[in-house]
């Protein structure tokens, strides 16, 4: 296994310098250096040496991929692309256009944004799963049509539906929990109704997968010999169904697992919850690179390491799967 | 059994989730409530600040913050209007000589056109800095905290982990220190171009920095001289300008010129403390009402009153409806009022106002009213006077302070281009057309929600020069009603003929009988209400208007290279002077003409306004300068190279606790004079947020009555599978 995740990693460097090249060009055909000084400096009395200057002390100066004028390897090491990627893959991530250091700052938010999507995660598998279980067992009921139409219509609606809903009833109408705000001290106050609103958001869509898969499971020889050999409805449903649909329930969730980290953009954006979502949010909306680029890369990494323990877990779910 | 069990259970807990809502405080509370006895504003801002370095920060966002913390050498009278200049940290107003080129003082009254002004500037004596560690001292009289490695400063990863914080005197040197920040590249000053024209050695001190300066050393800035700014005493400092710069005195009472000792540039120097985002961009050192405890920028902001203020008083003149609106109810009293400022940040305007209504913020907003069009009809409705609050917001007794910025909104004619361009009477017709046909009072209605006032030239009301009435009106677009007293546009057949008369008939060319199409340069999309009612004025004359859209970088750098036909744009005023709207129509600002980031999008270039323009801006407010002003007024009417739209108004709203909520314009320094009642505001609060529980209880019924029938029904179907089978 040990090789196989080395081998996995080394992988993963073309990849990181793609995830950088593309988020670098992508940025700068949009955004030339000049405008981007423009929209930090402001628009007033902006004058051309305090353009030059702010693109100086960025790095955006000079040829960008390929440095015509220089000679040997410099004409690649000599370019703004090379400055700026180098760091990056030391975890460098330098200062936004703000002055703000941005790991300092990556550090700080990733706290707020685990505390809303851990929890968020945790409890929106687990609601799926029993959910998807409790339908399966009344599979072919009534009860089983009207809560796939429920699934349905969850999954219909807007997930800015549920938020601005939630808030108006909950806070506003109610007032039973904050519209928004976090404080540590007690912040699963303000964690309750984004959490809430999460799960709920996700429930049509992931128990009605949960749901597909195992309909597919327990048609299968060996959930109809447990239940030949007297396995009550639960049993066979918890001990045999639920261990045998991992692999695919592990796909899809392990991966995501990493991310985590990244928080929720729009949760946090209309929560006020000072986490990883809105920092790459207010990155975008202020057209400040070196934050996308960190982002973006540090996106990528954890994309990745998610990948390969999503490999891992198959491991654990299944014995017969060997990683070589 | 477990059935009956499981109601029990959600019996017991819906009795213990009611008697917790006997609690005194109210669930929805998003701060905790404040029980060290302090006096607490609590506010909110949307906009990050970006900057709290004082020579760089521009933006009203950050001004709403670092006002409070620097003390200028000159501020605003909080409540007169129009806006009047008064010493601040200074004794008095600074003694202005005009010199020769010898920099000898020309005689009074002499005609000469002076080669340099000096504005000589003295500090009140004993003002502190607040409590800061930069000013720590060890016992041999060294700086405590001024470290040379990294290592040295690495256990201190923020202010509060220094123990010793000390102060010092404000002498004129911090004054020239901060001038001298300002020279240095490397602090990006928005002022650093202007002030560069003016200040004398500037432009030499910037290219000495710029050249010393390696990566992010510190350079002790009291070494280097700026030979403009000269220390006269302790107490005493003065600055050379090249000629003459009446508007000087405005940018004295604004942050760019706020004191920062060296000491301040020096602590937040230390290696390895811009890692931490310990710098002075993000904490801020200053002699103000308030010192920064606080800054997270993306949760709170928390300022706490500096215990070495100076002495201040709350004015005792205002305005004549000032005593009835309250305003002077704390007369002469010792400001600040409150102890404590915290300012949470909001992503969300929508909450900003919920929490707004359930009384947790003072204020509806900072530096913006936050009454937005979904928001408009829950504060506001049309009564027989014009805008009233509704009954909701009258119960609650909230407070409302119109505040009419120093702005101008326009639609701007590229005068460069073929066809909207020139000065022929052909194009002033045309120009003059369209702007009759542009509703803007309609604009304000639908779109501004009457919030607004129709303007008619460059310069908005509450400035020197504005005139109201008949006398300010712009007769190529409005005729004087004398039975009403009031402008009215002209009819649309006027500007049909005048369209006639510039070539174009029902909107085609008169040579060709091409239909005319417009262009408008536009930074957002070309859907939607707005541009569709564009659209609409324009159609009126049987005008054809596009719409080229663009990013905003695009759209800037369409508007550099006179690359636009028609374009929306505006101005906020940075002081309260006519000069600084009517610049924006000096020829030398035309940014093809200059070629660089002039103010001047339209490229308007009219020799008699330039002069008119030169010597306006350099003398006194009296007759002479009215006149000036109502010729270059006359001059852009009648050439037209804006359609006037408006001059925006906000109506910032304040719950009935909250006083002395006057709004100023210009000045954002106002923390000082808000004064709250805590008791009012806690009573408030718990009568406005007691929790409502019958949908929570009736939630866990449903849920309940839903889970029950389940249970039993899976149970009968388990039963039924073991009984077939045997």
């Amino acid at each position: 296994m040990f090789a196989y995740i080395v081998r996995r990693l080394l992988y993963a460097i073309p990849i990181l310098i793609g995830v950088n090249l593309l988020t670098f060009v992508l940025f700068f055909i949009v955004n030339t250096p000049d405008n981007m000084a423009r929209a930090h400096l402001g628009d007033k009395y902006v004058t051309q040496d305090a353009i030059d200057n702010w693109i100086e002390e960025k790095g955006y100066h000079g040829p960008m991929f390929i440095n015509a004028e220089a000679e040997g390897i410099e004409t690649l090491t000599d370019t703004v692309f090379f400055r700026q990627s180098i760091p990056l893959f030391a975890f460098d991530f330098g200062q936004a256009d703000n002055g703000r250091d941005i790991s300092t700052d990556i550090v700080e938010r990733m706290g707020p944004s685990l505390t809303l999507a851990l929890p968020t995660f945790i409890i929106g598998i687990w609601v799926n799963i029993c959910v998807a279980l409790m339908v399966l067992m009344f599979r072919g009921t009534s009860l089983d049509r009207f809560t796939v139409i429920s699934f349905v219509t969850l999954m219909s609606i807007s997930y800015m539906f549920y938020i601005i809903g939630g808030q108006y009833l909950i806070s506003k109408e109610w007032q039973l929990l904050p519209v928004s705000g976090f404080h540590e001290d007690d912040a699963w106050r303000f964690l309750l109704l984004p959490v809430v609103i999460g799960v709920i958001a996700g429930l049509g869509s992931g128990a009605r997968l949960y749901r597909a898969l195992f309909i597919e499971s327990s048609g299968q020889d060996f959930a109809r010999t447990a239940r030949a050999k007297g396995v009550t409805e639960t049993g066979v449903l918890f001990r045999h169904i639920l261990p045998n649909t991992m692999i695919p329930i592990l796909t899809g969730i392990v991966v995501v697992i990493p991310m985590l980290f990244m928080g929720a953009l729009v949760m946090e954006s209309f929560f006020s919850i000072p986490g990883l979502g809105s920092f790459m949010l207010d990155a975008i909306q202020e057209q400040d690179f070196s934050k996308i680029r960190a982002m973006v890369y540090l996106g990528a990494v954890l994309y990745i390491i998610g990948l390969i323990l999503t490999d891992i877990s198959y491991t654990w779910a299944d014995p017969r799967v060997r990683l070589s | 059994m477990k059935c009956r069990n499981l109601g029990r259970s959600s019996l017991l807990g819906a009795t213990l989730l009611l008697l917790s809502a006997c609690s005194d405080d109210p669930w929805n509370r998003p701060l905790p409530p404040d029980e060290s006895g302090q006096k607490v504003y609590y506010s909110s801002y949307t906009g990050q600040p970006k900057h709290l370095d004082p020579v760089r920060a521009y933006s009203s966002d950050e001004g709403a913050i670092i006002d409070q913390i620097y003390d200028t050498p000159l501020q605003y009278h909080f409540l007169k209007r129009p806006y009047e200049l008064e010493p601040s940290v200074a004794t008095s107003m600074p003694l202005v000589e005009m010199l020769d080129e010898n920099l000898q003082p020309l005689p009074e009254g002499s005609d000469a056109k002076p080669a340099f002004s000096r504005y000589t500037i003295t500090i009140k004596s004993g003002i502190k800095y607040q409590p800061h560690p930069a000013f720590a001292k060890a016992d041999n009289g060294q700086p405590l905290y001024f470290f040379n490695t990294v290592e040295q400063g690495s256990t201190y990863k923020e202010l509060k982990d220094f123990e010793v914080h000390g102060t010092d005197v404000l002498t004129s040197d911090d004054f020239i220190y901060t001038l001298k920040r300002m020279s240095d590249p490397a602090n990006k000053a928005p002022l650093i171009g202007l002030m560069s024209g003016y200040i004398v050695g500037m432009t030499e001190l910037t290219e000495k920095l710029k050249a010393d300066r390696k990566e992010d050393q510190w350079l002790d800035l009291r070494q280097y001289e700026l030979e403009g700014v000269q220390k006269v005493d302790d107490h005493t400092y003065s600055i050379l300008l090249k000629g003459t710069y009446p508007q000087f005195k405005y940018w004295l009472a604004f942050r760019f010129f706020a004191p920062v000792p060296w000491e301040a540039d020096r602590f937040y120097h230390n290696p390895g403390f811009k890692d931490k985002n310990l710098t002075l961009d993000w904490n801020p050192i200053g002699t103000g009402p308030f010192m920064m405890t606080s800054n997270k920028p993306k949760r709170e902001i928390i300022l706490e009153r500096n215990p070495n203020y100076r002495e201040d008083f709350y004015p005792s003149e205002g305005m004549p409806d000032d005593v009835e609106r309250g305003y002077l109810a704390d007369a002469g009293k010792r400001l600040p009022f409150i102890d404590k400022a915290i300012f949470s940040n909001e992503s969300s305007s929508t909450s900003q106002w919920s929490k707004f209504m359930q009384g947790y913020y003072d204020r509806s907003g900072e530096t913006s009213a936050n009454v937005t069009t979904s928001t408009f009809d829950q504060a506001f409705s049309m009564g027989p006077d014009g805008l009233e609050l509704t009954p909701a917001m009258a119960n609650k007794n909230i407070k409302a302070d119109e505040e009419l910025r120093p702005s101008i909104n326009y639609l701007g004619f590229n005068m460069m281009d073929p066809v909207v361009g020139g000065y022929t009477e052909e194009k002033r017709k045309l120009r003059h057309a369209i702007s009759i046909a542009w509703d803007s009072e309609e604009l304000i209605q639908i779109f501004l929600n009457g919030m607004g006032q129709q303007a008619h030239s460059p310069v908005p009301p509450g400035l020197f020069g504005y005139r109201d009435g008949k006398e300010g009106m712009n007769p190529y677009i409005f005729n004087w009603n004398e039975a009403t007293q009031a402008a009215e546009r002209k009819s649309l057949e006027e500007a049909k003929q005048l369209l006639a008369e510039a070539g174009y008939p029902n909107g085609r060319d008169k040579d060709t009988g091409k239909p005319l199409i417009l262009y408008m340069d536009y930074a957002a999309s070309d859907s939607g209400p707005v541009p569709d009612w564009y659209r609409q004025q324009l159609k009126k004359l049987g005008i054809q208007l596009e719409f080229r859209t663009s990013d905003y970088p695009r759209f800037k750098e369409k508007m550099r290279q006179g690359n636009t036909q028609i374009f929306p744009w505006g101005w906020l005023a940075d002081y309260p002077d006519p000069e600084n709207f009517l610049f924006l129509l000096d020829s030398r600002q035309g940014s093809l003409k200059c070629e660089c980031d002039g103010s001047n999008s339209s490229n308007y270039d009219n020799p008699r306004f330039d002069a008119l323009y030169d010597r306006m801006k350099e003398i006194e407010n009296g007759p002479e300068r009215q006149a000036l002003i109502d010729e270059m007024i006359a001059i852009a009417q009648k050439d037209s190279p804006w359609i006037y739209r408006y001059h925006r108004g906000e109506v910032y709203l304040s719950n009935e606790w909250t006083n002395n909520t006057k709004k100023h314009g210009i000045s954002m320094a106002t923390l000082k004079y808000v004064n709250v009642d805590p008791e009012q505001r806690a009573a408030q609060q718990m009568a406005w947020n007691k929790p409502n529980l019958v949908p929570l209880v009736a939630g866990v019924f449903g849920l309940i009555a839903l889970v029950i029938p389940a249970l039993r029904a899976f149970r009968r179907r388990q039963r039924l599978t073991i009984e077939t089978d045997s």
